[in-house]
């Protein structure tokens, strides 16, 4: 079982049965296993805070949702996290892939890099961060965390845990 | 007609239906003239009516009709191919289309001059698009809860806004009671 398979069977295993993505380069492989779980509806979205809104929709009407995404469209999700998903506090985990750290050939993506923890911090959302693959041992737990306090959590996936680019 | 006539009129129909509905002014109208256990309000995050809808009646059986307007249409302009590509049979998106931001003092949306909201739907592959007058809404939506099929419904109507009191009831109490009615039989 690779990394993207043990991911996708972790999201259901802990009932997730509805994804919405935006494509990141290293989320490539999990977007794929994601889109081909037969238990898994997976509904692509053109812009993150859609996702969102997919995800709340989804969740209310029975089915646990999750949010797969690049870091650096934090900064387009901001209100929908606060007025939306923390407002009728709603759980959402947020599977992010963490641009701009170590291993990053983009020097772009650094600069939302610097932001992302911070912004995070900011709206007081718990942030998890995976460096190594055997941290993804983790994950069952902070998904029920998630669905636990019906909050948004952060899980941030980056480059030395993909293995690079 | 305004809003607040045509949600007057549509009330009957909207009362046992799962109503998603759109920030502001169009929610506090909802809200007076026949709040219901089913309708959900949006207190903030304009432009996600759409996409909460569309969540909602991918995931289960019962109708679902989206209360919008042209201006949160146009803030979320993405919605619409993924409404187009995710059918939902569902699904009902009714944009109250009065060509201008009535919550922010009615200023001109651009669906209220050279955009057709209509024509954008059914370029995003929207195959079920019906643009009505303000005063056809109640037939039209009736039809579209019989058709069985996703729809989308672009209603001309005019600008203007019913004073109504701000909705009081607490974010989390909306969306309990909203999810219970959704689960129940």
């Amino acid at each position: 079982m690779n990394i993207h398979q043990r991911i996708t069977g972790d999201l259901v295993a802990a009932g997730i049965g509805f994804v919405t993505t935006v494509p990141c380069k290293q989320l490539a492989g999990v977007i794929e296993e994601v889109d081909r779980h037969p238990e898994i509806l997976h509904v692509p979205s053109n812009k993150e805070d859609e996702g969102m809104g997919l995800c709340a929709g989804a969740w209310m009407g029975g089915r646990r949702s999750a949010i797969i995404m690049q870091n650096t469209a934090l900064g387009v999700t901001i209100n929908t996290l606060a007025t939306l998903i923390q407002f009728y506090r709603m759980p959402l985990p947020m599977l992010i892939s963490y641009r701009g750290e170590p291993g990053e050939p983009v020097a772009c993506q650094v600069e939302m890099a610097v932001h992302t923890k911070a912004l995070l911090a900011q709206l007081h959302i718990p942030a998890y961060h995976f460096h190594r693959q055997e941290e993804v041992e983790e994950l069952p737990k902070v998904l029920d965390y998630t669905f636990m306090c019906s909050k948004p959590v952060a899980i941030l996936t980056d480059a030395s845990f993909w293995g690079g680019y | 007609m305004i809003r607040s006539e045509i949600l007057q009129e549509i009330a009957p129909v909207l009362r046992d239906q799962l109503v998603i509905c759109n920030i502001g002014i169009p929610s506090q109208e909802l809200h007076a003239i026949d709040d219901q256990p089913t309708n959900f309000y949006m207190l903030g995050t304009m432009g996600l009516a759409s996409s909460i809808g569309l969540g909602l009646a991918l995931v289960q059986p019962k109708p679902v009709i989206v209360i919008d307007g042209d201006g949160s249409i146009l803030t979320n302009l993405g919605t619409l191919p993924t409404i187009a590509n995710n059918p939902a049979p569902n699904y009902i998106l009714l944009v109250i289309d009065n060509g201008s931001y009535g919550s922010t003092g009615d200023q001109p949306t651009y669906a209220g001059r050279k955009t057709s909201l209509a024509g954008m739907a059914r370029a995003a592959g929207c195959e079920r698009v019906v643009e009505c007058r303000a005063e056809e809404t109640g037939d039209v939506l009736s039809r579209a809860l019989e058709a069985g099929e996703a729809t989308v419904i672009i209603c001309k109507c005019e600008s203007g806004n019913a004073k109504m009191p701000v909705i009081n009831l607490d974010p989390v109490t909306i969306r309990d009671r909203f999810m219970r009615a959704a689960a129940a039989d």
